[in-house]
């Protein structure tokens, strides 16, 4: 009785899950009348104004990783060797963004970095894009530093740091050649994430009026029908792969399959 | 001049003093051990060698050269962890190879020396260079920690409780392998345990600590028949400690209990002072005397068949002997609570504080 009601929870799971994505994988391929096409999928993906946000979003979503890796890494390092007691209070900053709307944030922006303030990076395309940047960072920290530092505990920091040190390791060498490749997993992990987040984020990007991927998604849902579920079926596929690439590097990285041992 | 000079290292956390006073000094090529109970300050004294501790008074000297200002990664001290820890995303070769490669020496030199520092610990590269930690034991683990520390020929090794996290008897071999290694190549080495036989038996000089004092330093055969304190006699071995009052002080006549015995020996105390004895239990024997022995009477409590000895805790007169004999198969053991016989010679009565 309780394997089949396991079973048929499992079964309910899996059709609430699976069911809007089949209708509308399947209602994406009706573009063409009375027979399945990807001819909606042909027709974002020769879309020239899909390849330039594309672009632009999996640009800002690098720009934001490596942003991240650097201020993430050194931090939740530095906060596990040399300020365990400061841990709590990290982890609060690190989880605000999940209770600070991001047009709260980016209102904020504009506020502080707008024309007329003493940084002004509203005033240029490239300073606009550095706070988006930005603000993708902070939206990204919560994933980020989870990863890094679920990573980093299961690294014994202070031994393996003292351990270098004591070979003659500088704090850079410490970090780039056995902090950073030791929690390389959880990085990627967070480096995925923060991609998937940032090719769907629209608010920061419309606000800023920035010619990013999820605008792009909004406006193309305005005035078409196909092609707006072809996309938000790229755009899953998109968080799919990056998912699967989590896995897939966990699993090739030999040292850390070891210790999951 | 020594080659490592300690001098009135201090270092509190908090209120807390963990290390008080502590000085020595270490000629080149010693072996010295660290020995003592948790939390005498003995890895803190490593630490502040190794610069991962600065001392709040005091001065620490290699080769004449003041330490202190210097960070770790400049002293050239190498170091061996209790929890050996290696590099898990780097091989064994690469493992080895890192402090040569953070010194910027070639990559031919480095690919020798990671060979015969290999060679040295019995893990030939061509078998185990490209393994990883995990795909070797905790002792062989223990052994490339070893090499990596040597491999950049540093001038002082550190060894931070090494053996402890490993099984009895690839301890016993490791530490013999240690010592050799250690001889062969020369390096001055502070070697940190709790373990009395692993220090007795490697080293050149014992350093006993105690509540962050250095109660004792010597020879392990001083530290063991001649213990300068109480702490030491009691920390260092099995000791049956007993009180006496000094009768004579020249000729070492002494009160046991109302029990007269002779050291012919020159006490430390006046006639009339207490003194601490006490007895090793391989300086008891069991049954009649030899003409100068002393006996007593009293009753086995428990036996413990230790192999090749057998351990009798006797109770003489309310005080507990612990007593060692050699097993033999045609002399079997008494039985708890059956009457035997101790004797001593009084040549063998440890003054403790002597």
């Amino acid at each position: 009785m309780t394997r089949i009601a396991a079973w048929t929870i499992f079964l309910l799971g899996c059709i609430y899950f699976a069911l809007p994505l089949w209708g509308m994988t399947e209602f994406s391929l009706r573009m063409r009348r009375g027979e399945y096409s990807f001819d909606a999928y042909a027709s974002i993906l020769s879309n020239p104004e899909f390849q330039r946000t594309f672009l632009f979003s999996v640009t800002m979503a690098l720009v934001t990783i490596v942003v991240g890796v650097l201020l993430v890494v050194p931090t939740a390092f530095w906060v596990r060797l040399k300020m365990p007691e400061l841990r709590p209070f990290v982890e609060f900053v690190t989880l605000l963004p999940l209770v600070i709307p991001a047009i709260v944030v980016v209102f904020g922006y504009i506020r502080l970095y707008n024309t007329g303030s003493w940084l002004p990076l509203t005033g240029t395309a490239m300073g606009t894009n550095a706070l988006l940047a930005m603000g993708y960072v902070m939206l990204a920290l919560p994933y980020m530093y989870r990863a890094v530092d679920t990573g980093l505990r299961a690294v014994d920091v202070p031994t393996l740091t003292e351990a270098a040190q004591s070979l003659g390791a500088g704090w850079i060498t410490i970090l780039g050649r056995v902090i950073l490749p030791n929690v390389l997993t959880a990085v990627l992990s967070g480096a995925f994430l923060t991609f998937a987040i940032v090719i769907g984020e629209f608010t920061m990007a419309a606000i800023l009026n920035r010619p990013a991927f999820g605008p792009f998604m909004q406006r193309l849902g305005q005035d078409r029908a196909y092609e707006p579920t072809a996309l938000a079926v790229i755009a899953f596929v998109i968080t799919w792969a990056c998912m699967g690439l989590i896995s897939l590097v966990a699993r090739t990285q030999k040292h850390t399959r070891a210790a999951g041992r | 001049m020594s080659h490592l000079d300690l001098q009135g290292l201090q270092k509190s956390f908090g209120a807390n003093r963990v290390v008080r006073d502590f000085s020595l000094s270490i000629d080149k090529g010693e072996f010295v051990s660290l020995l003592g109970p948790s939390g005498c300050g003995k890895t803190t004294v490593l630490r502040m060698v190794a610069g991962f501790e600065t001392p709040d008074t005091g001065a620490i000297r290699l080769e004449g050269r003041d330490l202190i200002p210097l960070r770790t990664n400049a002293r050239n001290v190498g170091m061996v962890f209790q929890a050996y820890a290696l590099f898990p995303n780097l091989t064994v070769a690469q493992n080895v190879g890192f402090g040569l490669k953070v010194a910027g020496v070639p990559r031919q030199e480095t690919a020798e020396r990671v060979a015969e520092m290999l060679d040295l610990i019995g893990l030939p590269v061509g078998d185990f260079g490209s393994r990883y930690p995990f795909q070797l034991s905790g002792g062989q683990q223990q052994r490339v920690a070893l090499a990596r520390a040597l491999a950049p020929r540093p001038r002082v090794l550190l060894l931070d409780e090494p053996l402890s996290a490993l099984d009895a008897k690839v301890r016993v071999r490791l530490r013999s392998e240690i010592r050799t290694i250690q001889r062969h190549l020369g390096i001055t080495t502070i070697f940190v345990t709790h373990d009395q036989e692993e220090a007795l038996s490697i080293s050149d000089r014992v350093v006993v600590m105690n509540a962050g004092i250095l109660e004792q330093a010597g020879t392990p055969f001083e530290v063991y028949n001649h213990p300068a304190t109480a702490f030491v006699a009691s920390f260092v071995g099995t000791l049956t400690p007993f009180e006496a009052r000094v009768l004579e002080s020249e000729t070492g006549l002494v009160d046991v209990s109302g029990r007269r015995l002779r050291l012919g020996r020159r006490l430390p105390r006046a006639a009339g002072e207490a003194l601490t004895l006490a007895l090793r239990p391989e300086a008891l024997r069991l049954g009649r005397p030899e003409d100068e022995a002393i006996q007593l009477s009293g009753v086995a409590r428990e036996v413990e068949f230790m192999g090749s000895i057998i351990r009798i805790r006797a109770e003489v007169g309310g005080t507990p002997f612990v007593l060692d004999t050699f097993n033999r198969p045609d002399a079997p053991p008494p039985a708890p609570g059956e009457a035997v016989d101790i004797s001593f010679s009084p040549r063998d009565v440890i003054v403790v504080g002597a």
